[in-house]
């Protein structure tokens, strides 16, 4: 599964968008206890979001294979 | 059309976007510029770099235009962002709103600068001259 970061999880990442191991149909939950485990340093941020087409997800949110997903760090615009 | 919201890298055109709300059924145009400040807590910042993920902050204004119509009597919003590397001085962010009177013009421009640094996925670096950080990444 494709995942896009912005901000510092770009520099955390190492890249702009990584693949990631992921049943379809997982929620949001089951995608941050794998970002995690492989990236400690998002437990470091005050917090993140995780987006799905474009919309903040919550926890339960399932994501499906094609969904764009993407990593929000908090944001700092204006 | 009532609302005009664009992210840009091009430096923001301040006067039409006034030009663009400007009708003679408002009584009151409201507008707020955000600039590039050259120091944080005593630091020199010597530029700013600003990052958004395009659609989805589109998408995150026209969520806070909708809502800013439908709470007060409001009639056209503009909210333009600017992305990329900026200059002390220069202009990030420029809301403007044009109402009837100037209660909800004030109110609603106040709203959607606080709102839209809440919710929009939009970010800065600030980039000092030992150093750099990404604004509000860190508790």
């Amino acid at each position: 599964m494709k995942i896009l970061a912005f901000g510092i999880v770009k520099e955390i990442f190492d890249d702009s968008m990584i693949d990631i191991d992921l049943d379809n149909e997982s929620t949001v939950e089951a995608l941050r206890f794998v970002l995690e485990k492989k990236y400690p340093q998002l437990t470091e941020l005050g917090s993140y979001m995780v987006a799905i087409n474009n919309e903040y997800a919550s926890g339960g949110d399932a994501i499906y294979t094609n969904d764009e997903v993407a990593i929000i760090p908090p944001v700092s615009g204006g | 059309m009532k609302v005009d919201i664009q992210i840009s890298d091009e430096p923001l055109q301040i006067q039409s976007c006034i030009d663009w709300v400007m009708s003679p059924e408002c009584g009151g145009i409201n507008i707020f510029i955000g600039t590039v400040r050259n120091n944080t807590q005593h630091k020199k910042v010597v530029r700013l770099e600003f990052e958004a993920y395009e659609t989805m902050a589109i998408s995150e204004m026209n969520k806070i235009a909708r809502e800013v119509l439908d709470r007060w009597p409001v009639q056209k919003i503009v909210i333009h962002h600017r992305t990329g590397v900026l200059q002390p001085g220069e202009v990030p962010v420029v809301i403007v709103v044009a109402a009837a009177h100037r209660d909800a013009a004030f109110t609603a421009c106040r709203y959607i600068i606080d709102t839209l640094k809440q919710t929009v996925p939009i970010w800065k670096k600030e980039v000092f001259e030992d150093g750099d950080v990404w604004v509000a990444a860190h508790p």
